[in-house]
């Protein structure tokens, strides 16, 4: 019970980082409270028992994320204009989504029911039938390597080509990039043959 | 009775709220690294609510003791989310990349300024040069 309980203050104290971030204007401070926001987050897998999820969010989320807003932010204003558009409108909308998913939640099977579809279908066979087969006793491993072997070669590629973007984006190869490092170039030469003629 | 619920159902209210208020945050707010940060949020209330559905009460985390009758989570949703979390951060990176480019070919991260920037035909200059080295090549 004192688990539950638990899990209501940490996932209220989100929605609470959240106002603040919406409220926030300095780029930094909004970074700052993203990072604690996946710290909350990675706190909330701990008790409910995801403790791999747990240290890749504590790791990755938290951690590589804010270091990449903060290494961008050396490149960008300090504060946001604070301009909103169609406040009322997306507000509005925001309202009329929410309100229709939570009607469908109390459709959902309760927090914790061990009765719920989803634990009766592959769970319990990935629990009674991965150790015989592959020697691992942590199952989220054995499943992430065994089993969804393919899954996880997917991921590794999807972030080598956000790596491959990441920097062709930033060295600048993009087409238009050098097409116009070719045309300033040209620039730069036509001026100083203008001045050597000039000189001349 | 309602109490409880309102706590057994807490989780899911909780994560839709999060989810509107990511919402609100990239149609409204105007800053790209906003909604950058909004899209994170979510993003991580959709990892939350997965992970809400593979709870099991009185269950420990899946790394298996070899004593008998004790209940574990489900694993399942633990490795959808472990892998969504990574490609969550490629993502994030590139969308930062993204925008430190167009601060520093634009001088502004703000999308109205940069739409008004557009219908100046400031955009219009780039296009042109393109198109002119183009035909030259």
């Amino acid at each position: 019970m004192i688990e539950l309980w638990v899990n209501v203050f940490l996932v209220s104290l989100l929605v609470i980082i959240t106002f603040y971030i919406m409220r926030l204007r300095r780029l930094i401070g909004i970074v700052a409270l993203s990072g604690a926001y996946s710290l909350t987050a990675a706190a909330i897998f701990v008790n409910m028992d995801a403790v791999d999820v747990a240290f890749t969010e504590a790791a990755v989320g938290s951690g590589i994320s804010t270091i990449l807003f903060l290494a961008a932010l050396r490149y960008l204003p300090v504060e946001e204009a604070h301009e909103t558009r169609y406040p009322v409108w997306s507000l509005f909308l925001c309202g009329i989504v929410g309100l229709m998913l939570i009607i469908a939640a109390f459709a959902l099977p309760e927090f914790g029911d061990p009765n719920a579809p989803a634990h009766l279908h592959v769970a319990p066979r990935y629990i009674e039938e991965s150790y015989p087969l592959f020697h691992i006793p942590n199952v989220v491993t054995n499943v992430l390597a065994s089993y969804r072997g393919f899954d996880t070669l997917g991921e590794t590629v999807v972030v080598f080509t956000a790596g491959l973007g990441v920097i062709i984006l930033l060295t600048g190869s993009t087409l238009s990039m050098r097409f116009k490092q070719t045309a300033t170039s040209s620039d730069n030469q036509t001026a100083k043959s203008d001045e050597e003629t000039r000189d001349a | 009775m309602s109490v409880n619920l309102i706590v057994l159902y807490w989780n899911y209210i909780i994560v839709i709220m999060l989810m509107m208020a990511g919402l609100y945050i990239i149609i409204s707010n105007q800053n790209f690294i906003k909604k950058l940060v909004g899209l994170s949020i979510f993003q991580s209330s959709v990892f939350i609510f997965y992970i809400s559905l593979g709870k099991v009460s009185g269950g420990t985390a899946p790394i298996l003791t070899g004593i008998e009758d004790t209940v574990y989570s489900n694993p399942l949703p633990h490795v959808l989310i472990l892998t969504a979390i990574v490609v969550g951060v490629a993502t994030n990176a590139l969308g930062l990349a993204l925008v430190v480019r167009i601060q520093e070919a634009f001088k502004s991260i703000e999308e109205h300024k940069l739409l008004a920037l557009k219908k100046e035909d400031g955009l219009k200059d780039i296009q042109i040069e393109v198109s002119k080295e183009d035909s030259a090549v």
